[in-house]
Parts: C-alpha cells; sequence; structure tokens
C-alpha cells in the first residue's frame, strides 16, 4: 500500500541514493566471481553457448542498446514505429545457466525520444528489475539479478500505466533462457542435446488506417500512440509475425537443418497466446510452460504459448523439404503473417512416407462389384 | 457492316493523321507498336511464331509425378498484347460505369497497374473494354504469355525424383527464393522493370498476371484421362502460380510452403478485327 509515508520514504531513499553514488557502485563489485562478456545476435540466432557446463557460476555481462525506429512490416511496405532491445524485435535471446548472475548493461541513447527500462520474468523483486532500471535517453543503467530458476523467460519493456502494452507490442520484449547447469533432459532423466537451436518471438501488432483503409505511416513513435492504442483496445492485431515482419524466417531467411538434427525451437509471446505447430513436423519433447524443472511433455503436435511466457520445443527432423512453422490460428499464419519456414536437407524416407498413386481420376465402378450398402434393408 | 467498315477506316485514317509519328511503329523484332487511341489501350502487334513452353499443369506418368513436358506452341495469327498491364485509372473508369466491381483500395492512377484483381474482376474488364472499344478483348492463354514474354517468361521445370518429393519441393523453393530477389510487393509506375525483346513493359515485376488457362493434371501415359479444373486459373510472372480464381489477394493465400504471387493484375490480347484479318491492317 501506497502511503504518504512510505511515498516520504521512497523520495528520502532516492535522495539517499543520488547523494551517494559510491555506495551504490560497491555492491557491484563484493562478487567474487569470474565473469564473461556475451555478444548478443539478432533473431532468430542465438550467441554461442554451452548445454551443459562444468564451469561454477560466473556473472555474465551483457549490453543492450535501446533503439526507437521506423521499420517496414510487411510485403506491401506498412511503416511500424517500433521500440527494440538491441535494433530487433523481439530483442535478443540471452542464455545462461541457472546460479549464474546476469549483469544487463541497458543503453537508451540520446537520440530516442522516450523513457525505457526492464522487467525480466526470470528475475525476482523490483517489478522484475523494472523499477532500477527506468532510463532517460541519454542514460544507461546496470542491473544484475540471479538466475535461480531455470527455463525460457519473456523480458519486456515496462515503463508503467499504459506505456506498458504499447511498449510491448510495439516490439521491446525478448526472452532468456535459464539452462539446468547440467542441460536438459527428459522425464526420466536421459541427457538431451540439440544441434541447433532458434529463438521465434512473437509480435502481434496493432496499425492504424487511414480513411481509405490503407495503413498509415508516422514520423516518431509519440506521433502514431493515439491512433495505435485505439486499435490495440479492439484487441485486434493487423499482424501477426515473427521476427517482427512478414516473411522474416521465409525465403531467402528461411531456418535451415538437416535430417537427423536435433533442433530446440524456442517460441515467445510477450501479449497474447499462441499456439505454434510445425506442419509435417512435431515437437518431440516440448516444454510447453517454458520451465525446464517440469519434465517435458513428448510427442506432440501443437503446444500453447501463452501470452507473456516462452516455451520450448524439441525436434528431430526425420525427412527432407519444406515445413511451415506456424501458429495453428491459420488466419493468423496465413493472413496475419505468423509464417516461418524450414528448409531441411537429407535423405526421404519412404517407410514414413510415399505417394503411392499419383492424383488422378477416380475410377469408374468396376463391373460385378459389390453395391454401396445403403441404410435400407 | 459496310458502314461500320468505313467507320473503322475513318477512324484510322484520323488515328493516323492526328498522331504523326504514326499509330503503328514497325519495331527491330518485326513486331509493331500500337498506340494507345480513345479507350483503346495500347498494344504490341507480335508475328506469328513459335516458342519453346514448359506445359502448365500437374503430369504422371505411371501413377507417379513426373516432370511437366516441353512442347513447342506456334502461334499462327499475329498477337496483338497490350504494351503495359490494365492501369488502376482504366480500372477505375470501368468501376465508375459500373462495368466492373470496386476493389478493396480505390487507386485510380495512370501510370500504376490495377492489382488485387481476381480472375473473375479481369473478366468484368474484358466485357467492359469489349463492349467500349466494340473490339473483342480476352486474357492470354498461358501459351500466348510465354510467347509474349520471350525472355521474361521463366522456365518453371524441375528435375523430379520418384521416390523423393522433397526434391521437387526444395528446388521449387530454392528457385522462387531467388527469382523474387529483394524486391517487394509494393506496385511500382509503368516501367519500373524495363521492357521486353517485343517492348512489353513490366513482364514479371512484382505484378503477376491472369491467364485463361485452366489448371489441369494430365497422364503422359494416358492423355485423355486429363482432369481439368477452371476454377483455378494460371497466373504468369516471376513464377507461374495457379490461384484460385476468385482470389483477388494471393500473396496470403499461396500454400503453406511456397512463394506466393505478390500482386495479381492482368494485360488483355486484342483479336484481330475484320479489317486486321482480311487486309492485315
Amino acid at each position: 500500500m501506497l502511503t504518504r509515508r512510505s511515498t516520504l520514504m521512497g523520495a528520502a531513499l532516492a535522495a539517499l541514493v543520488l547523494a551517494t553514488p559510491a555506495l551504490a557502485q560497491t555492491s557491484g563489485v563484493d562478487l567474487k566471481l569470474p565473469r564473461q562478456r556475451v555478444d548478443l545476435v539478432a533473431p532468430p540466432f542465438v550467441h554461442p553457448h554451452e548445454q551443459a557446463t562444468r564451469q561454477s557460476p560466473k556473472i555474465m555481462e551483457f549490453r543492450m542498446v535501446i533503439e526507437e525506429k521506423k521499420v517496414v512490416i510487411d510485403e506491401q511496405g506498412t511503416t511500424f514505429q517500433a521500440m527494440t532491445f538491441n535494433g530487433s524485435m523481439p530483442g535478443p535471446l540471452m542464455v545462461v545457466h541457472e546460479g549464474d548472475y546476469v549483469e544487463l548493461t541497458l543503453v537508451n541513447p540520446g537520440t530516442n525520444t522516450m523513457p525505457h527500462n526492464i522487467d525480466f520474468h526470470a528475475a525476482t523483486g523490483a517489478l522484475g528489475g523494472a523499477e532500477l532500471t527506468l532510463i532517460n535517453p541519454g542514460e544507461q543503467v546496470v542491473l544484475r539479478f540471479k538466475a535461480t530458476r531455470t527455463g525460457v523467460f519473456v523480458y519486456h519493456c515496462a515503463p508503467g500505466g499504459p506505456m506498458i502494452p504499447w511498449h510491448v507490442v510495439s516490439g521491446m520484449h525478448g526472452a532468456i533462457m535459464v539452462l539446468p547447469r547440467d542441460g536438459l533432459k527428459d522425464g526420466s532423466g536421459k541427457p538431451l542435446h540439440y544441434d541447433r537451436v532458434y529463438y521465434i518471438g512473437e509480435n502481434d501488432l496493432y496499425v492504424p488506417r487511414d480513411e481509405n483503409g490503407k495503413f498509415k505511416s508516422y514520423d516518431s513513435p509519440g506521433d502514431s500512440y493515439a491512433d495505435t492504442v485505439e486499435v490495440m483496445r479492439k484487441l485486434t492485431p493487423t499482424h501477426v509475425v515473427f521476427e517482427g515482419s512478414v516473411g522474416a524466417l521465409t525465403g531467402k531467411n528461411a531456418l535451415k537443418a538437416n535430417v537427423g538434427e536435433n533442433v530446440l525451437i524456442v517460441h515467445s509471446q510477450a501479449n497474447r497466446d499462441s499456439r505454434p505447430h510445425l506442419i509435417g513436423g512435431h515437437g518431440d519433447y516440448v516444454w510447453e510452460t517454458g520451465k525446464f524443472s517440469n519434465a517435458p511433455e513428448t510427442g506432440l503436435e501443437t503446444w500453447f504459448i501463452r501470452g507473456g511466457s516462452a516455451g520450448a520445443a524439441m525436434y528431430k527432423f526425420l525427412q527432407p523439404g519444406i515445413y511451415a512453422y506456424v501458429t495453428h490460428n491459420l488466419i493468423e499464419a496465413v493472413e496475419l503473417g505468423a509464417t516461418a519456414h524450414f528448409k531441411v536437407d537429407g535423405k526421404w524416407n519412404d517407410d514414413l512416407m510415399t505417394q503411392v498413386k499419383a492424383p488422378a481420376p477416380i475410377p469408374p465402378k468396376v463391373e460385378g462389384a459389390l453395391p454401396a450398402k445403403t441404410t435400407k434393408n | 457492316m459496310p458502314l461500320a467498315l468505313k467507320f473503322k477506316v475513318a477512324l484510322l485514317a484520323a488515328g493516323i493523321a492526328a498522331t504523326p509519328v504514326a499509330a503503328a511503329t514497325l519495331l527491330a523484332d518485326g513486331s509493331r507498336d500500337i498506340a494507345a487511341r480513345g479507350a483503346e489501350p495500347a498494344l504490341v502487334e507480335l508475328r506469328p511464331g513459335s516458342v519453346a513452353y514448359r506445359a502448365a499443369g500437374e503430369f504422371t506418368r505411371a501413377g507417379k509425378i513426373a516432370e511437366a513436358p516441353v512442347v513447342i506452341v506456334r502461334i499462327t495469327q499475329p498477337l496483338a498484347i497490350m504494351k503495359t498491364q490494365v492501369s488502376a485509372a482504366d480500372y477505375q473508369r470501368c468501376v465508375a460505369e459500373r462495368g466492373c466491381k470496386a476493389l478493396a483500395a480505390a487507386d485510380a492512377r495512370e501510370a500504376h497497374p490495377a492489382v488485387q484483381v481476381s480472375w473473375h474482376d479481369a473478366n468484368d474488364y474484358v466485357r467492359w473494354l469489349s463492349r467500349r472499344t466494340g473490339a473483342s478483348y480476352r486474357l492470354p492463354t498461358d501459351e500466348e504469355w510465354a510467347f509474349a514474354a520471350g525472355s521474361r517468361w521463366h522456365d518453371d521445370g524441375v528435375a523430379i525424383d520418384a521416390n523423393d518429393p522433397s526434391r521437387r519441393s526444395l528446388a521449387r523453393y530454392e528457385r522462387e527464393t531467388e527469382l523474387k530477389g529483394t524486391v517487394d510487393g509494393t506496385p511500382r509506375p509503368f516501367g519500373s522493370f524495363g521492357a521486353n525483346e517485343h517492348g512489353l513493359i513490366d513482364l514479371s515485376g512484382n505484378v503477376w498476371e491472369w491467364t485463361s488457362t485452366c489448371f489441369t493434371r494430365i497422364a503422359l501415359d494416358n492423355p485423355a484421362a486429363a482432369t481439368v479444373n477452371c476454377g483455378v486459373r494460371v497466373v504468369e510472372g516471376q513464377h507461374r502460380s495457379y490461384v484460385t480464381d476468385f482470389i483477388r489477394d494471393a500473396r496470403a493465400g499461396g500454400c503453406a510452403a511456397g512463394i506466393p504471387p505478390s500482386n495479381l493484375g492482368f494485360r488483355l490480347v486484342r483479336e484481330p478485327n475484320v479489317l486486321e484479318r482480311w487486309f492485315g491492317l
């Protein structure tokens, strides 16, 4: 409960922190742990990491620069005022191990127009770190939290009130994967290893239209705000896409794999429910709720990603060809854009599937054949 | 009829007199450039000829998917085909005169193609234009389109391994991705994709064009057993595609794992009129 006294105390505390920056600094260096700097890469790719590790916990150093920018979100050239962690929407996937410390330097360059922060669903306290990371353009902040729970977790910007949903659906979300120190395991404790990992971040976008039904373009995020909120409040996105735009994971950008490889697909949705499905494949091991302390489900056809969570699915490709990875609300997949493609090389397995007879006209009735059964008699 | 003939001759003469450049210009390849006149669009009349053509449709042999054969298509009459796709402005004229159904976007730009039109929309336009001009217009067949497109026509043959269906889908995907390149789907002004050797503009740019050819499946070892589905027509462009006739926007309606056409538009063929047929005018 927010009383006048606590408000005053808060103000006093803030004044104290401001007056003694040295004190705030010292708390950051008392951890006598090795440090490792990690260079993040944009989705769908993931920075190099160990799956199981013999090393003792470390301080994992990350740096993310917030970038507000105009991007194109579909083939028709529709523009969008994006807010991004590190220039991509979603932001990059961060990977650490349980017991590691995540130390993030969050930078809000002076070229941006708004305050931003970050809320880690993997972190404990202070609104996931959001309270401690609100920075104006021209500022940066360093947050450290201990990765105490394993799994894949969403992070997102949460600068307060109506800014929260707007910043999130403008692109400010991503995911962190906290691996068990001894790696992933199936339900009976057998280690699971992936040959490739892809991070698919799903965006629901709400783009206003003009009186002729054409998508509007804006010069700054602020200009777009009022119209965008109006579209958001109808809860009907104009685009549902992976990695920030229609076709970001098709054609030249299709995901690659080979027959026999285990592929881990991390899927996050910071704001809305989704139902990933791999057309022509399955989920061998699926952490639907994304938390590795629970045994993965096996052999799934479609899995569910609750809005505000991330999930992980592992699949060994058994057949070459083109696969579509969609959200199996097919209206969203086909009409709104949530389709990715996998190009898989390897040898076809006739035993798993074969076209016994290619399409041909229905043969005429054979003379002397038994008449079709009827309900009479 | 004689009156109509006279009228046409007079019109032709007037057209020539009004445009000293000449209404019909002979091009280097022997085709004739026919300038726009009133409601008549600018046309290019190609001389008869032939083209090696990868047959449209799906083919089987011995009950297995087979590669589509290449056949020689002979065009025996001069082929008069529109120099550009039907413009957004011309389509809007058809809408204004209640010959065509309104499109999602009321674009009326003279130098931009009409896009997001279905095969039925294109045929409404055919009827309106034919009525308005007194000439007989129609969609080209896929063979005619390939003949007119010349170097802009893409052979979509792929080696087929009857025992590995993934070879075909991967090869097709690779090629369609390659052809699509980095061009986005925003329609561009006429001329943006240049002219082919016959002076036809913007073939295989980012607007695919409807043809009158139906989707067929033919058993090469029993051609009589063809299945013809005229609810799906061939569209031509960067790659050949098969689109359901009432679809206006194929980019959201392709199959789950293909590269769909960016835009659907069309250009028409004008049937030779009596004068042309009799006197080669």
